[in-house]
This record gives structure tokens, C-alpha cells and sequence, in this order.
């Protein structure tokens, strides 16, 4: 039966987030009162040349993938770049009220970082024509995890950015490895626990209904733990850490179907916090100001507070791009880039937003339900709560629903190693989801994996 | 392993749906609370990254906007500083906004209704408001003659036009400079405000239409007024007029301020009493009319009444239920009567205006941004509170008080001048208060003005003559080789 390939809608939908961003720019010169440079019509211009770039090789290499992956990507940076352009502005009126020299715009370096991005995007498809031969290279890329984590603490490359260590400085630019390691380390995880999934979901004892696992078995929580709690005390970074115990502990779930690893993840995580709250200064004030961020509002709880009553200028219908005052903000463009679309585009806008983010994670959910492969299965689910606890963590912070950590906003924030990774995120996806999707002509190459896997849970 | 990728997906899709409640109940529940936090800036960042419409004076803009070179994009500037401080107001950084600047903050930030459509077209142009422009009554030779009348005395002038009740100049002494008071420098702003809030002079106040003080020979005018209305007398009336008069019921003796008898044989006429301001005629006068008529045709006249000119003047005072001792003294302006410079000035206009009482103002026309005209404010009858008859009997004896009475500084050549001294007592120790009303030309008035002079000295009728008469000229003057605008 030959099977609609939805390639058409991808590009429908594209050619309407690429016009969604060219209007956002538009409102954003026109509202500011600042004229388009011609650099900028440049920009979309490249940034409609990669995403349909990107959208050929997809028709070309992953011909049965997913459609509405894509499409919800490249608007989410594209309005990642309307909103990073929108504060270039305001940080160029201010220079020019100053009479001090405006800073550098950063729109023109994420679009370079979106170009890498793209490429890499093409690359792993180009590169990885079946997403089962990563799991061959399973403990290769738990090692790349590792030292990725690792490297910002390297006594040369290692630069801090704001009190965190999360920073590789090489040459003229600086990059993130925590991000890609987080790639890395799921692909790590899914090989690793499907090697493992069986002995870990024995259960010997039940203590209270809650299944005890084995000694031996504990094994890879507590490392995943310890890693998450070193990754907290020697880089300082509350936000990665919470993510790869969270990550973790959600694929150990998904492979063994035991709910007692949930508990026990609970627990660790329980003990952990309670822990770094009390021993790590650090952790300890960003409870203390989520608890009262207005009694901290003229210091510590400055950035939060601000980024409350942006929220709040924003209201229901948004103070509209290039009408609030985003720049308040710490970070605008950055962590805080949540609270400068909730200012210009409003409760409307940010929950718009918000869905996008529920459909890329809702179709990765989908991928990982209908892919065959429990390898493909695991890592299309822990690449997509990735993204999904990544979406949490930082806008619950930058809310107040928990308490603030450094994360960065997938898609949409200023910085080529978010970026970079998100978008390899998609590429994966669309690999996996290609496969999941494919007619069943080619169904004989497909059985080394299935197996081993023979019982469902 | 479906299952529990399914309920893996239920989780992310509450973990995201914790985050839609959370942002709402931010941007629709605590919004307003969190938009009125004193550390907020972002209200008054909005208020100053807005153009802020101007305040004309004819077509001169005299207060007005300028870009600036820090956050705040746009400080307010008024090119005639002190001179228009009682009309357009301040707009501080640190204390609010007052005067025009207060009243007509909806049109100037362009939020007013009559904005309506610019708003619906900014709402999708996708634009902040421009604010409209607002243009005043003030004529600004006739302001300008009251500000160097005035000079350093402490005082106040109010001009009306009788016809429509524009005020065409309101001018206060000492007044301040509102352009320092809206710098962006909030150290310099709170020395300043101090500095006048420390001056016993009270420059703040908003003389010409708070500062109160009774209104002393000036009130003669409405007793005058009552008696026409009375139809008991008219200007030919005699009235006794002694050098003393013992209060009715009381001990309590009231003198002349010339120490003798206003007219031989301790008599004298209505138009001789009023033209030489005979207090003992005038007491006497007030108990045979009572005080409730007294009381009556001052408020017709707008005694007892608050004004919004759209700025909110005070209340000016004619006490009711008075004794009859109390109604002696309040009708020679005395007791607890108590008159703003805008309110003498009113009486004038009255009398100028065949006895119609307009209702003052200050704003002539509200534009939008583009300068259009969108609205232009109608004159409205407060009150009729004379006859014509009345009104031309009393604009007569008031031109005798110029010509041949105690008013002979505010004589023009070629133009007849109605108008009234007064000299009032504001307690043992303070220094008088000199006053001087006058309409000009009797016949056909287009001017009529208020002048009050708080560090009178003196007791005597020439105090109101020789301080306040000649600025009211100076203003009569100016209006009318001006025209009015």
C-alpha cells in the first residue's frame, strides 16, 4: 500500500512558520521605529534557504519522517531570532541614548549558529542512515558523555560565564559541551538499558509495596546520581544537573516498566536536594529568593522579580514586539527570553508557544510508541523528555513555579550550543521517526534488533 | 514498553500544562498586582517612552516634549517656566503630575477616549500612542503683564473674559520653575521641592485659584449687587454712613478706614458709598438686606461652590446662618468670608456680563496628535445672578469708583474702566491683603480681572489702589490692545 509521505504538508507548514517570522520582524522595525537593515533581510533570507535546505534533504534521506517536526523547530528559532533581533534594537536605542558605542547585535551570530546547526542537521541525517547503528557505538558515546561533562572543568579550555563552569573557550568562541553531552548521554542511556532492561526490572523483595531492587542493580542509578550531584558541586549548574537525573531516571522507567525506579529516583532526588539546599550556598539562596524573590527584589531576586512584572506588563494580550521592555530583564535573551515573550506577545502568544513545545514532544512520544526497536523506542522517549524537562525547568524558573536554574530555552534562546543541540534533537528524530513511518517493503533488515526483545511490557 | 511511554507522555503533557496555569495565573491574575509594585518601572517607563502631547498657549507650544539621552526617552520642557506654572502644572518623576499636566493627562498621553479611532488604528499599526494636544484660554500678553505686575510681591491676578468665562491669565507670585521639577535628576527634583515646600511664601500653591483670603471692600460688590436685586435700592439710595457703627447686638464698633463720616450729615448715597468704600453704609446695608440674601446672591455670583477649570479651585466662602453682627462684618468682606482671586474675578464678569455668571475655564480646544481640532469647550451659563438693568446700574457706580472714587490707578485714557478696592484684614499680626477688581471697557467688557496682593500693608482703601489697581490695568491693557485670542 503506498503510504502518503506528508512531505508536502512539512513544506506547507514551513513556508507558514517562515512567514510567521518575516511578520514578526516586520512589527518588530515598524514598532520600534528602526528601519530593516538590509542585513537582516539577508538573515530570513538564509534562514528560508536552510530550513528549505534542510526540508530537501528530509525529502531526500528521511523521506517517511515525521511532517510537523521541522516546521515547529525552525519557528521556534525563527522566533528565537525575531525576539533576539527585537533586544539587539532596544540595546542599540539605549547605546545611542548613551552616546557609548551600541554592543554588537547577536541575531547575526545565531543565524551563523543556525547554519552550523542546519549542517549538522544534515549531517547526522546524511550520516546516519539507520539510528539502530548508533546503539553499536553505545559505551563510545557514554565516554563522549562523560568528557563532555567533564571538559569545562579542564584546567585551560574550562571558562566560567556567570558564576557557572559550563563553558569551552576555544579560539574566538565558546561553547556549551554540558548540551551535547546531554545528546551523548541519552543515546548512552537507551543503548545501555537495553542491554540491562531485564535484570533491572526483576524484582526480588517488595518493602511496603515498593519493589527493592537488587544491590548490584542500584548500580547505574546511583552513578547517574552522583554525576548529577558532581555536576552540581564542581560546575555549579543546578539546571543540568536536575536534567540528567530526570532524564535518567524517566528512560530507566520506560525500559524496565517498574514504577518502584520512579520511587526510588524520587528518593535520590529527595535526598539530593535536601542535601545541596542545605550544604551548597549557591542552591540554598535560589530557594530562598524562589520562596520571597520580592524581598530580594533590589539584589538576588532582582532578575525573577523583573522577569514577573514583565510577565505581568504582558498580560493577557502582550504589550506586542517592540512595545514592552524586555531589556529590563537580565538575560533577555538568554534564560529570560521566556519573560520577554511573555511581555510583547502576551499570555496568547507565550501559550501559543508553549504548544509548539507540547507538539514537538508530544510527536517524539509518538515516534517512540511506534517505532519497533526498543533502542529506538528509548531514545526517540529521552530525547523528546530531553526537550520537555528542559522546557520545564527553565520556564517553570524563570515563572516561579521552581525555584530559578541556569537552562537554556530550546530554540529559542541566544547561544550556538543549545542550538546546535536541539537541532541535532530534531534530526534524530526525524531519522528514527522515518523508520517508524516506512512501509514495511524493506521489513527484513529489521530483526536483529527485535530479537532480543521479545517480551512487552 | 508502550505503557509506560504513554504515561511518560501523560506526565510531560502535565508538566506542561502546570506551566499554562502557572503563566496564567502571572499575566491574567496577579498582573494588576504586579503592575502596581513600587519597584515596577515599566508604568513609568510607558508613561515617559510615550510623546507626550503639548500645552498651547495660542499656537506656542509652552510645554512640551523632548527626546533625551537616557532610559526615560522623553522629558517634558516648558518654555515659559515660571510665568505659566499655575496653568500648565508639573510632570515629575517623583511627585506626580499637577495642574494641566494632572487634569488632562488622559488627552496629553493619548488614552482619552476621543482617541478612539487613532487607538484602534495604533492597536493593528502596532504603534505606541501619540498623546493629543490640548490648547489653552491663556492670553499670553495679558499673563505676561500680571507676572511683571506682580513682580516680587506675593499675590495672585485672574483674568476672565465676562462673555465666555475664559480665563485668560492666571498668574501666581512667587511662583516656580516647573522645568526642574521634571528633570530626570531625582535628587535634584526632591532639593528643589523642598526648597519650595521650605518657602513661607508657599510658591506651590495655586494662588489665583486656591490661595483664599477674605475678600475685604472687594465683597462690597455683591452686597451692591443684592440691594439692586432687593428692588429697595438703587444707586441713588441714601444710606446712613457715620464714622462709627456699633454692631447690632453687640459692643463691637466698626470704624471707616478714614476715621470720619462718609458724606455729610453722616448720610450718603449708594453710588458714593460704594465709590468711596464706606464701611459703616455697607454694615449697615448687609443687616437690613439679612444674610440669607446676602448669602444667596453671593453663591449665584459662585460663592460656596467648587470649580473645575478643569483644575479644581478652591471653594470660596460665604458662611451661612450668620448673626446679625456677623452679617455686618461679612458684608464689607470681613468675618469668615473667604474669596479666591478666579472668584472676585468672577463677580467682576458677572456684572460685565449683564449679570450672567459664566462658568470659568481653561481649556479652549483638545486636538489630536496631528493638531486637529477635535474638541472645542462650549461657555455655559453658571448662574444669572443680576438683572441686565441691575448689571448696567452697578457697571455705572463701578466706573464712578474709578473716575471719582478710590480706584484712580486703573484709569485708562479713552476707556472707561469699572472697578472695586479693597483692603481686607486678615488677623492682628499678618500683613493685609490688598485687592483690586476691574472690567474694562464698562460698555462692552472684554476683560475682566482679580488682583490680590497678600503682603498689602496698611489698612487703607489706597493699599488696594496703589498695589493691586495698576496691575489690573496692565492686564486690561494688554488684553485690549491685544484683542482677545
Amino acid at each position: 500500500m503506498r503510504q502518503s509521505n506528508r512531505r508536502g504538508t512539512e513544506l506547507m507548514l514551513l513556508v507558514f512558520a517562515l512567514v510567521l517570522v518575516v511578520l514578526g520582524m516586520l512589527q518588530v522595525g515598524w514598532a520600534t521605529g528602526t528601519a530593516i537593515p538590509t542585513r537582516l533581510w539577508v538573515t530570513m533570507a538564509l534562514l528560508a534557504a536552510l530550513a528549505a535546505g534542510m526540508h530537501m534533504v528530509v525529502r531526500l534521506r528521511a523521506t517517511y519522517a515525521d511532517p510537523i517536526l521541522l516546521p515547529a523547530a525552525t519557528l521556534l528559532t525563527g522566533l528565537g531570532l525575531v525576539m533576539i533581533y527585537r533586544i539587539d534594537v532596544a540595546n542599540a536605542q539605549r547605546a545611542v541614548h548613551n552616546n557609548i558605542t551600541p554592543p554588537t547585535p547577536d541575531v547575526y551570530a545565531q543565524l551563523t549558529w543556525f547554519a552550523i546547526a542546519a549542517v549538522l542537521f544534515v549531517a547526522v541525517l546524511i550520516l546516519v542512515r539507520d539510528h539502530r547503528r548508533l546503539q553499536r557505538y553505545t559505551f563510545t558515546f557514554g565516554l563522549i558523555g562523560i568528557v563532555l561533562l567533564i571538559l569545562p572543568l579542564a584546567p585551560v579550555l574550562g571558562h566560567t560565564i556567570n558564576g557557572a563552569r559550563l563553558w569551552v573557550r576555544l579560539a574566538v568562541f565558546s561553547f556549551q559541551p554540558g548540551e551535547l553531552a546531554k545528546i551523548a548521554l541519552t543515546i548512552f542511556f537507551a543503548g545501555y538499558l537495553v542491554l540491562k532492561r531485564d535484570s533491572l526490572a526483576l524484582v526480588r523483595t517488595r518493602v511496603a509495596g515498593v519493589g527493592v531492587p537488587r544491590v548490584k542493580d542500584l548500580g547505574p542509578i546511583l552513578i547517574a546520581w552522583l554525576i548529577s550531584l558532581g555536576v552540581l558541586v564542581f560546575q555549579n549548574d543546578l539546571g543540568t544537573s536536575l536534567l540528567f537525573f530526570a532524564l535518567f531516571v524517566s528512560m530507566l522507567y520506560i525500559a524496565t516498566g517498574r514504577r518502584s525506579w520512579l520511587i526510588w529516583g524520587a528518593v535520590l532526588f529527595a535526598v539530593g536536594s535536601l542535601a545541596s539546599w542545605a550544604l551548597i550556598p549557591h542552591v540554598h539562596e535560589r530557594v530562598t529568593i524562589w520562596l520571597n524573590p520580592f524581598g530580594y527584589a533590589a539584589d538576588s531576586g532582582y532578575q525573577i522579580v523583573q522577569s514577573l512584572y514583565g510577565f505581568a506588563n504582558g498580560g493577557l494580550l502582550g504589550a506586542g514586539l517592540g512595545q514592552g521592555f524586555p531589556t529590563l530583564v537580565p538575560f533577555a535573551n538568554t534564560d529570560f527570553i521566556t519573560a520577554a515573550f511573555g511581555e510583547e506577545l502576551g499570555l496568547i502568544g507565550l501559550m501559543a508557544m508553549l504548544m509548539v513545545y507540547a507538539i514537538i514532544v508530544e510527536r517524539g512520544m509518538r515516534i517512540s510508541v511506534s517505532v519497533k526497536d526498543s533502542f529506538g523506542q528509548l531514545l526517540a522517549a529521552g530525547l523528546s523528555i530531553s526537550v520537555a524537562i528542559q522546557v520545564f525547568v527553565i520556564i517553570g524558573g524563570v515563572t516561579r513555579l521552581i525555584p530559578l536554574t541556569g537552562l537554556t530555552t530550546p530554540f529559542l534562546s541566544y547561544g550556538g550550543s543549545s542550538l546546535v543541540a536541539n537541532w541535532i534533537i530534531i534530526a534524530l528524530l526525524l531519522r528514527i521517526s522515518d523508520r517508524a513511518r516506512r512501509p514495511d517493503t524493506q521489513a527484513p533488515a529489521m530483526d536483529d534488533a527485535m530479537t532480543q526483545v521479545v517480551r512487552r511490557v | 514498553m508502550n505503557r509506560p511511554i504513554r504515561l511518560m507522555a501523560g506526565f510531560l503533557a502535565v508538566l506542561l500544562f502546570a506551566l499554562l496555569i502557572n503563566i496564567t495565573v502571572i499575566q491574567v491574575f496577579q498582573a494588576s498586582n504586579y503592575r502596581d509594585h513600587v519597584g515596577n518601572q515599566r508604568n513609568l517607563l510607558a508613561e515617559y517612552g510615550r510623546e507626550r502631547g503639548p500645552i498651547l498657549v495660542g499656537n506656542d507650544p509652552v510645554a512640551r516634549s523632548v527626546v533625551t539621552g537616557n532610559t526615560l526617552m522623553y522629558q517634558r520642557t516648558y518654555s515659559q517656566g515660571p510665568l505659566l506654572a499655575p496653568v500648565t502644572g508639573f510632570y515629575s518623576l517623583v511627585y506626580g503630575a499637577t495642574g494641566l499636566e494632572r487634569t488632562e493627562n488622559q488627552v496629553l498621553t493619548g488614552r482619552s477616549d476621543l482617541f478612539f479611532v487613532d487607538r484602534i488604528h495604533q492597536l493593528f499599526a502596532g504603534r505606541r500612542p501619540q498623546g493629543g494636544a490640548v490648547t489653552t484660554t491663556i492670553n499670553d500678553a495679558a499673563q505676561l503683564a500680571a507676572f511683571n505686575g506682580l513682580g516680587t510681591k506675593v499675590g495672585a491676578v485672574v483674568a476672565i473674559e465676562p462673555a465666555t468665562g475664559k480665563i485668560l491669565a492666571s498668574v501666581q507670585s512667587p511662583s516656580f520653575d516647573p522645568n526642574v521639577l521634571t528633570s530626570h535628576d531625582p535628587t535634584a527634583i526632591r532639593a528643589y521641592y523642598n526648597t519650595l515646600l521650605a518657602n513661607p511664601a508657599k510658591p506651590l500653591l495655586n494662588r489665583p485659584i486656591v490661595g483664599l483670603q477674605p475678600p475685604g471692600s472687594t465683597f462690597k460688590l455683591v452686597v451692591t449687587a443684592a440691594a439692586l436685586a432687593s428692588g429697595q435700592y438703587t444707586a441713588d439710595s441714601v444710606l446712613p454712613g457715620p464714622a462709627v457703627y456699633q454692631l447690632p447686638n453687640s459692643t463691637h464698633l466698626l470704624h471707616n478706614w478714614t476715621g470720619k463720616a462718609c458724606g455729610p450729615g453722616s448720610r450718603v448715597t449708594l453710588r458714593q458709598a460704594l465709590a468711596i468704600s464706606c464701611n459703616t453704609a455697607f454694615a449697615w446695608l448687609g443687616v437690613q438686606l439679612g444674610a440669607p440674601a446676602l448669602q444667596h446672591q453671593a453663591e449665584l455670583m459662585g460663592f460656596n461652590t467648587g470649580f473645575a477649570i478643569p483644575l479644581h479651585a478652591a471653594t470660596s466662602v460665604f458662611p451661612a446662618q450668620l448673626d446679625k453682627p456677623q452679617t455686618a462684618l461679612s458684608a464689607i468682606g470681613q468675618y469668615d468670608d473667604r474669596a479666591t482671586a478666579l472668584q472676585m474675578a468672577m463677580v467682576a464678569a458677572t456684572i460685565a456680563n449683564h449679570g450672567v455668571t459664566m462658568l470659568p475655564y481653561l481649556v479652549q480646544e483638545i486636538r489630536g496628535a496631528d493638531l486637529s481640532i477635535l474638541t472645542t469647550t462650549q461657555p455655559k451659563a453658571f448662574a444669572t445672578a443680576m438683572t441686565p438693568a441691575n448689571a448696567a446700574a452697578e457697571t455705572d457706580m463701578m466706573v464712578n469708583v474709578v473716575q471719582n472714587g478710590t480706584a484712580s490707578n486703573a484709569r485708562i485714557p479713552g476707556i472707561a474702566v469699572a472697578g472695586k478696592t479693597g483692603t481686607a484684614q486678615t488677623g492682628n499680626s499678618s500683613p493685609n491683603v490688598a485687592w483690586f477688581v476691574s472690567f474694562a471697557p464698562a460698555q462692552s467688557p472684554k476683560v475682566a480681572v482679580a488682583v490680590m496682593v497678600e503682603d498689602g500693608g496698611g489698612t487703607s482703601e489706597i493699599t488696594g489702589n496703589g498695589l493691586a489697581a495698576p496691575i489690573a490695568k496692565a492686564v486690561m491693557e494688554a488684553v485690549l490692545q491685544g484683542g482677545s485670542r
